[in-house]
């Protein structure tokens, strides 16, 4: 079979139209190559070795060590078998599902107030912003000044409700440490969340609700048997940006409670013996451990939402 | 629904009720804040628990810019986030262009890598990065962190303005192409003006993403030559162990807020649909 001219040049055309487009994508792959594909390979590489950054001058290969490695005298040094990391997973874990729970439900509690008609809703929309855009940072010290033991605000109320006792504050009270974190976590990302379940409700067509109305189902009916089942697929995004988010988070209980035991993160943990440390080897497993877990997440993520790019 | 007049006020009124319970919620904090930052540090201990600031002073505003290097801070912060979104939006306008507009064999696998990496935990390269920044000199300086920040701003960048051109219509490229423009002269002179809004959306959303970073800028600074605003407020302490310098972290945390704030007003329906355009089609 013979090609026309015409067809030959509109596949020339093409491979010219995609050797253009490569040409235009190859600055921002080097840049992610250099800023993410190089730097998870070298963490990779590094989780294999011994290597205190201070003291030795070369990474030492001992191929899976730092995950398991058990001692003649049956010590386990291997980041599975230290009880601190398994801590700061289990906080990880109580942390993000109590967080995101929370988030949730109060987040579409917003929501349904914001999309009903009221007056205020200008005001509120932008209210609720207002603690999504300032940093981590400002919110933790913020909230860390109103637990301070002797001069924070809620520890007074905790202390008269008899909650706590004279001189204790939510914070310092190990019981208590992890699930007041889980309120300042609380009190940042709801926002972000009802934005989203907003953006979702609004995309829900009214005649439903006229149609709804008009068979007589009361708004308790509705908001059971059409507003959640419609919301569902907004929600299961919001829901896992929250989880992802959740699971990597260190800022905020870095700055309000340091490395204590009680609130370490899985990703406190990783720093504390990467940068702290030094133990660059050990760090790097504990780094890739959690790369593991986000990517587990996220490809469930993707195939459940069957993500769509065309 | 409710026919009875008082049932129905009584239903508006617990929805008032509602309203200002969570408008107390969301602000309460940010009250306090700044009533801190009114007070000065020797008063601090006997006010903190007034509900007013008994002589409101601005002792502390002064104090944040003469005891700490905050001036500085501000700085790094500001030159750091600026040029994260100005190298951000100049790479992803390109890549955007390319896959928003063009076909060719293996965009739906770079698409999903560039998803992959929106998604990748900053702990899980922070060994590897460090190392790296270590090596090429770039520890404590401005560019290390605008590099390092370049994982989280370009991808989302990409991602959100590919979703634009996408939605551009064609003919405005097709006319450029049949008047003979190539493909650079077609991005910046037919499809940027096009996408000012989205560029506008993108960068605001990116500029507080790099303002607000906190692991990387507590990593890989060691002084104030690069350490930025976050971790100076992480790290603040007062002039003596006996002092309490939470006015002073109040100060400087009004400081750095009152200019997003200030952002999130003007742009407040941009910042929403940018949002949610991320998120949703994302």
């Amino acid at each position: 079979m013979t090609t026309t001219p015409r067809a030959r040049r509109t596949r020339s055309l093409a491979a010219t139209r995609a050797r253009t487009a490569l040409w235009l994508l190859l600055p921002t792959l080097i840049v992610l190559a250099a800023v993410a594909g190089y730097p998870l390979l070298r963490t990779i590489y590094l989780s294999f070795t011994e290597y205190n950054i201070n003291t030795d001058a070369a990474p030492k290969w001992i191929g899976l060590g730092n995950y398991w490695f058990t001692t003649e005298d049956g010590v386990g040094l291997g980041v599975l078998q230290i009880p601190e990391w398994w801590q700061s997973v289990w906080n990880t874990v109580k942390f993000t599902g109590v967080s995101v729970l929370l988030e949730t439900v109060l987040g579409l509690g917003l929501a349904l107030i914001l999309n009903s008609k009221i007056r205020a809703r200008g005001l509120l929309r932008t209210a609720i912003l207002v603690p999504w855009a300032i940093p981590t940072v400002v919110s933790a010290q913020m909230w860390n000044w109103m637990y301070n033991d002797s001069f924070g605000i809620l520890s007074e109320w905790g202390q008269k409700l008899g909650v706590l006792q004279n001189g204790q504050s939510f914070i310092s009270n190990p019981d208590t440490a992890l699930w007041a974190l889980v309120a300042v976590d609380v009190w940042k990302t709801t926002p972000f969340m009802a934005l989203l379940l907003l953006a979702g409700l609004q995309s829900i067509p009214s005649d439903m609700y006229e149609a709804a109305d008009v068979d007589g189902a009361n708004r308790w009916t509705q908001f059971w048997r059409l507003t959640l089942p419609l919301l569902t697929p907004a929600m299961l995004v919001a829901l896992i940006f929250r989880t992802l988010d959740a699971l990597r988070v260190f800022d905020m209980p870095y700055i309000v409670k340091g490395n204590a035991p009680e609130v370490m993160t899985m990703s406190m943990y990783a720093r504390q013996e990467m940068i702290q440390n030094a133990q660059f080897g050990l760090g790097s497993a504990v780094s890739i451990l959690i790369f593991l877990v986000i990517m587990i997440f996220t490809v469930i993520y993707v195939t459940s939402l069957r993500v769509k790019f065309d | 629904m409710n026919k009875n007049p008082a049932l129905r006020a009584l239903g508006q009124a617990l929805f008032w009720v509602l309203i200002a319970a969570v408008l107390f919620y969301i602000l309460f904090p940010f009250y306090w804040a700044i009533k801190t930052s009114l007070t000065n540090s020797a008063q601090l201990s006997s006010q903190a628990l007034q509900w007013f600031p008994n002589n409101p002073t601005f002792q502390n505003y002064v104090d944040v810019f003469r005891g700490q290097p905050f001036g500085r801070n501000l700085l790094n912060s500001l030159v750091v986030a600026v040029g994260t979104v100005i190298i951000s939006l100049l790479l992803s306008a390109l890549s955007a262009y390319a896959l928003g507009k063009f076909r060719f064999k293996g965009k739906s696998i770079l698409m999903y890598i560039i998803l992959a990496v929106s998604v990748f935990p900053q702990i899980a390269v922070l060994g590897g990065m460090y190392t790296t920044i270590r090596t090429l000199s770039l520890y404590n300086t401005w560019w290390g962190l605008m590099l390092s920040y370049m994982i989280f701003t370009l991808p989302f960048t990409v991602w959100v303005l590919t979703s634009f051109v996408r939605d551009i219509p064609t003919e405005l490229e097709e006319a450029a192409f049949v008047d003979g423009a190539t493909p650079m002269q077609t991005l910046f002179r037919v499809l940027l003006p096009v996408m000012t809004p989205a560029l506008v959306t993108t960068g605001l959303l990116a500029f507080i993403n790099a303002w607000n970073e906190f692991l990387f800028a507590l990593t890989f600074t060691s002084d104030d030559k690069a350490k930025t605003v976050p971790v100076a407020i992480g790290q603040f302490s007062g002039a003596s162990i006996y002092e309490n310098p939470f006015g002073l972290i109040m100060a400087g945390s009004v400081i750095v807020t009152v200019p997003l704030i200030i952002l999130v007003l003007i742009f407040q329906r941009n910042i929403v649909s940018g949002l949610t355009a991320g998120a949703v089609k994302g």
